[in-house]
């Protein structure tokens, strides 16, 4: 194998259990996201316009979506003969077999794949945010500060910095503490979860904390440990557009950032563009007595109705009357004629019936997951569907084929739910 | 698979313009993100065929950019794959294709170097979806030489600018006739064959040792009475891109949604190279109508019965209707677009109007800015 500089770690194995439903059939890096895409395309684009090709995506949870939306690697170019994209699962030894137990710990357990390159520096990566960004000014930045370590920090309004891992920097950068969301944040600078190591200093930190902990976690553990040895651990700031998706509000919030008229995170941007993996990239229709607004719409859809302030995935219909408000769509749902969608997010391949109303009523949160659905968005699983002339309100969970007799007097109020899918893992609304 | 592919793009068509003055008649953009190639290409691997040559010589570069990678056909392997032949200089010959048949005759190698029994010959420049696969196993039926795919010809079309085909009850070609004067039929070649490999071979080496070039005239026409040559119907949409007119109509037919379905939604579906646009954006003032939209476009202003292509831009209070907006296309705040054709990357200034008739299309050439 030839040497590679740098190569990634794309830590792609988590839940993402708070945005419920949404992530009971796929990782959170493989729910869609901006019509097309998945939330992985952002950091694996990244790789690519960084000049990164050699990429491990870690899977664990639900990996199937993920491992078809990788496949070779084709749309990001990483199908290569020599690095390209690999997907690292969890897998047996001699002795035994687990799963990854915590970050540090995944990457522990593939020490073989990266020493197969040979790498000077590891970039550590999650799979789960939204953000373009060039990796190889922050090994330049790595590089001219003589860095052991450098992470990327976000500065964020000071009221929000307790809800992040805090880093607390000197006036050169060098980072002298971690906090955890600290109640009185010393500085608002926070982590970002992306990394550089010199790739000796980290395989052997990997070796020695392994030993320690069972559940080795960079924030917890690794970063710590250097920290204390006194290693070189800088803040690379970075300023641009950064997204934590990871509830249902701020995942829709995200979105909606899409649709106005000059996006701060702009998708239209000829040079660094973020790549999916569609094979089939037709056109889209909107029909003769169609209307949408404020709205992106992906290929392949044909709307008939009237769309505003939303956000349609690949291949969906909207037939003639329907009305889709504030609303996420993904890839090939069909909405029927007269139906109205207000503040909804509908998974993959759903099907709304004929004058459907929902997103009315109340806004009673939840009652079986109220720590999720409580900002008024009714969510629906992917592969679900509601039968024609039907009520549902807000904060709602739909999961399954939903018959008519599910719906008591056609109706469904806020905060209720109908789940009707079991699968492996057991029910998760 | 049974046959190797062979697309005849090198052609360009007097009656296209501007349209073709930098580009081949294949490379044309139909339907928001669609090269006339595509078509044939896709049809090619969607049945089944894992080799295709095509062969370009009329103004090539834009072909080449188009199908500068063979995976986005599935035309990416070891086994066969995707060959884009050019006129080339060799020791013996330093000339241009003289015709289809010469063009075929300067890259015999690769028939030569081919196993399959078949060769599937069509054309670059016309938009039709049809399963190569059924046509060779009627040709099996037939037990034919050679086997020419027509359609009738609907009354509304100028059978005149085709061949014209005669055939007997058993469907074997008894004439043909191109572009006659006094047409004798209304069935028509949509010029895709299929022919035993070393039949073509033979056929071909001979033609041109006589110095004849074309297939239709020299082959098909003048062979007719030697060989066993059957006509094969074909009955779904097919539009061939050689004029102003029928370019237009073509991507105007794509507002209709049998169409759509046809070469987009049902399976095996056209296929085309990536561009990796964003999703087309309406903003608040947008009002599209009856369009068809590629992706990364950026809308503000009014549109109707248009196709618009990938990373169009329109303004606010600028108007778009019965046209053509290609790739790239920047239309300005209170522009005028009627019966038009905007060729890639044409610039419409703040004001600026292009109108057009529905007799006459106004067509735009590439690259140009317009102002008020």
């Amino acid at each position: 194998m030839r040497k590679k500089e740098m190569i990634a770690m794309l830590l792609a194995g988590g839940q993402g259990s708070r945005l419920g439903v949404l992530t009971s059939s796929k990782a959170k890096p493989a729910v869609p996201f901006g019509g097309k895409y998945r939330i992985i395309d952002f950091a694996l684009s990244n790789c690519v316009n960084s000049g990164v090709d050699t990429v491990g995506v870690l899977t664990q949870y639900q990996p199937l979506q993920l491992n078809q939306h990788i496949g070779i690697g084709t749309p990001w170019d990483l199908d290569r003969r020599n690095g390209g994209v690999t997907v690292l699962a969890p897998h047996m030894k001699t002795e035994s077999g687990d799963w990854y137990s915590g970050t540090a710990d995944a990457i522990y357990r593939n020490l073989d794949y990266i020493d197969k390159y040979n790498p000077e520096y590891v970039l550590i990566l999650g799979g789960d945010h939204i953000y373009k960004m060039d990796y190889s000014r922050m090994l330049e930045y790595h590089k001219q500060n003589k860095c052991d370590v450098s992470i990327a920090a976000l500065s964020v309004p000071w009221e929000e910095a307790g809800r992040f891992g805090v880093i607390n920097i000197h006036d050169d950068n060098r980072i002298y503490e971690f906090e955890e969301k600290p109640e009185n944040p010393k500085s608002n600078f926070i982590n970002m979860g992306i990394y550089i190591f010199r790739w000796d200093l980290l395989r052997d930190a990997l070796e020695r904390d392994n030993k320690v902990h069972s559940d080795s976690d960079f924030g917890k553990h690794v970063l710590p440990l250097l920290l204390s040895e006194g290693k070189r651990m800088f803040a690379y700031p970075f300023t641009g557009y950064w997204k934590d998706v990871g509830t249902i509000d701020s995942f829709w919030m995200a979105n909606m950032d899409l649709i106005q008229t000059v996006p701060e995170f702009n998708l239209y941007e000829n040079f660094d563009k973020i790549y999916t993996g569609s094979d089939h990239q037709p056109p889209l229709y909107t029909g003769p007595n169609s209307e949408v607004r404020a709205s992106i719409v992906s290929e392949g859809s044909e709307v008939l109705g009237k769309v505003y302030n939303s956000i349609l995935g690949p291949d969906v219909i909207v037939e003639d009357g329907a009305v889709v408000k504030d609303s996420i769509l993904m890839e090939r749902c069909y909405v029927g004629r007269n139906t109205r969608i207000e503040r909804c997010i509908i998974d993959s391949e759903c099907t709304i019936g004929d004058d459907v109303v929902i997103g009315t009523g109340d806004n009673t949160v939840n009652v079986h997951r109220p720590k999720i659905y409580d900002t008024g968005i009714t969510v629906m699983g992917e592969n679900s569907s509601i039968p024609d002339k039907v009520e549902i309100g807000k904060n709602c969970v739909i999961f399954g084929k939903t018959e008519p007799e599910d719906y008591q007097d056609g109706k469904l109020a806020s905060g209720e739910s109908i789940v009707k899918k079991v699968n492996a893992n057991g029910v998760r609304a | 698979m049974r046959a190797v592919g062979i697309i005849l793009a090198g052609g360009k068509s007097e009656r296209l313009g501007e349209l073709t003055r930098n580009r081949a008649t294949s490379a044309l953009p139909v339907g928001s993100c669609y090269r006339a190639i595509d078509f044939s290409l896709s049809n090619m691997t969607n049945s089944g065929m894992t080799k295709v040559a095509i062969i370009t010589q009329y103004n090539s570069r834009s072909l080449h950019d188009h199908l500068s990678s063979s995976k986005w056909w599935d035309l990416g392997s070891k086994q066969g794959g995707m060959f884009v032949f050019s006129p080339y200089q060799s020791g013996e010959n330093s000339m241009w294709f003289r015709g289809t048949a010469d063009a075929i005759f300067q890259n015999l190698t690769y028939l030569r170097r081919s196993n399959e029994p078949y060769v599937v010959i069509s054309s670059g420049d016309c938009v039709y979806k049809m399963d190569y696969d059924e046509m060779i196993a009627y040709h099996e039926r037939k037990n034919a030489d050679i086997t020419v795919a027509y359609r009738q010809v609907p009354d509304n079309d100028d059978i005149r600018q085709y061949g014209v085909m005669e055939l007997d009850a058993a469907e074997r070609l008894t004439d043909l006739e191109e572009k006659p004067l006094e047409p004798q039929s209304d069935l028509a070649s949509i010029g895709v064959y299929v022919i035993s490999r070393p039949l073509l071979i033979e056929l071909i080496e001979t033609i041109v040792s006589e110095g004849r070039h074309d297939i239709v005239r020299d082959l098909l026409s003048r062979y007719r009475k030697r060989l066993r040559i059957y006509g094969y119907r074909y009955d779904g949409y097919w539009r061939n891109l050689g004029s102003i007119h029928s370019y237009f109509d073509c991507n105007m037919d794509f507002l209709r949604r049998d169409i759509r379905n046809d070469f987009m939604v049902q399976s095996p579906y056209i296929k085309t190279k990536p561009k990796d646009e964003p999703p087309a954006k309406y903003n608040n003032m947008a009002q599209v109508t009856n369009c068809l939209v590629g992706s990364g476009a950026i809308l503000n202003g009014h549109a109707n019965r248009s196709v618009i292509f990938r990373r169009v831009y329109t303004g606010e209070h600028s108007s778009v209707s019965n046209s053509i907006l290609m790739e790239g296309t920047y239309i300005g705040n209170n522009c005028v677009v009627e019966h038009a054709i905007l060729d890639k990357d044409v610039i419409l200034h703040n004001g600026a109007r292009i109108i057009g008739s529905p007799e006459s299309p106004a067509v735009v050439i590439k690259g140009q800015e317009i102002r008020a």
